[in-house]
């Protein structure tokens, strides 16, 4: 029975293509949970961290996904050209989004959080 | 599966759209516009392999390069209110940045 | 020589991202190529910095560790997202890095922004201040670890204690 014997030979390509999906699923969810995170968080330094998982995980797990579906080299080494510039620019761009807020004046929240905090409000 | 994880993507990104129009202060904006920007690379990378064309990516990289500029370019216009702040390189001398007048929260 | 290393750098990115080896297709290559190079000179960027591969092999064996970090940081976030109640305790601490050179402070304070929970908020000299999510994983004693790794993979040989 060939039809069987195919079905039970799980051939490499039929794998890659099904676990690169499912990173890319995971990729993406933990990209909704950064942003629960940024729309939950009390005020714009955790909030940071909270999109910094959306950078970090979120991504390279999406990136990691479409690699492992890749038909040639030439797209994997797109995706890591992808992956190695958002890691760098990412680092960057949350380090000068800190700072830049840090030099205007904008005070971080510092201690344990209470119930019914209000959050922060933009300043006159 | 490749269908659910761009469904996913898109609602994250709806998500974060209310963080960028609600958010108090400029640098809640800046910050939501940046990670909308990383998740739009993701959209556009998963887009290309779900239409079967993978060159999408090339929009991609330029897409994650462009973002990183524009979001420099934004926090550094509403530090100094100007483009045409020189910055210091080693061995030239420093040139101060003047540092105009305005809030810089919106 | 750094010149030689930016046109080494820009002809394998064109020849790892274009799949077209045609005579026309290289001639634009070596165009485009030249053209990266002459404006490389005019912004004055060919330099040390502009050709950073003496210590590449350093780095190689640093990202992997940096990736597991990253990876356990992201699992002490996504919980603290999750959460019913919201039970953050932010805080700001100052940590004293022991790297000598600008490119191993540069990686030790991007390695602390990558990692989630933890973001750098100003460096000045070797004091960095450091902004966290949990007031307990944000101790300074909690990045000597990294602090040892990025000196050992960034710093010059020799200087690394």
């Amino acid at each position: 029975m060939p039809e069987a014997a195919n079905m039970m030979t799980l051939d490499w390509n039929t794998i890659r293509i099904a676990l690169g999906g499912a990173f890319c699923l995971l990729g993406a969810l933990l990209c909704i949970i950064g942003t629960i995170g940024v729309l939950r968080f009390p005020d714009v330094y955790t909030r940071l961290h909270a999109a910094s998982i959306t950078d970090t995980s979120g991504a390279g797990f999406v990136l990691l996904g479409m690699a492992l579906m890749a038909p040639d080299w030439i797209v994997i080494v797109k995706i890591v050209c992808v992956l190695i510039f958002l890691m760098l620019t990412s680092a960057t761009s949350s380090h000068a989004l800190v700072n830049a807020a840090l030099t205007a004046g904008l005070q971080p929240k510092i201690g344990p959080m209470r119930k019914g905090q209000p959050e922060d409000e933009a300043l006159p | 599966m490749m269908m659910a994880a761009l469904i996913a993507l898109i609602v994250s990104m709806c998500l974060l759209l209310i963080r960028a129009l609600i958010g108090p202060t400029l640098y809640d904006r800046v910050l939501a516009v940046n990670s909308f920007g990383t998740k739009t690379v993701l959209l556009i990378g998963l887009m290309g392999f779900v239409m079967g064309r993978p060159d999408f990516l090339d929009i991609a990289i330029l897409y994650t390069l462009i973002n990183f500029v524009s979001t420099i370019a934004v926090l550094k216009f509403f530090r100094y209110r100007s483009f045409q702040v020189p910055l210091a390189r080693r061995g030239e001398p420093r040139v101060e940045a003047q540092v105009t007048g305005g809030e810089p929260n919106a | 020589m750094h010149l030689l290393g930016i046109l080494l750098a820009a002809t394998a990115f064109w020849m790892a991202n274009s799949g077209h080896y045609e005579s026309l297709m290289l001639g634009f290559a070596a165009v485009s190529v030249v053209l990266t190079l002459i404006l490389s000179l005019r912004f004055k960027i060919v330099d040390r910095e502009g050709s950073p591969y003496v210590r590449l092999l350093g780095f190689l064996g640093y990202v992997p560790w940096l990736t597991w970090e990253v990876l356990k940081a992201n699992w002490v976030v996504i919980r603290a997202c999750l959460r019913a109640d919201l039970d953050i305790s932010p805080a700001l601490v100052k940590v004293r890095t022991t790297c000598k050179s600008d490119l191993a402070r540069v990686t030790f304070a991007n390695s602390i922004t990558l990692t989630p929970g933890t973001v750098t908020v100003e460096i000045q000299g070797d004091k960095m201040l450091v902004h966290g999510l949990y007031e307990a994983n944000t101790v300074p004693e909690s990045f000597i670890g990294m602090d040892a790794r990025c000196a050992r993979a960034a710093d010059p040989k020799g200087a690394a204690a």
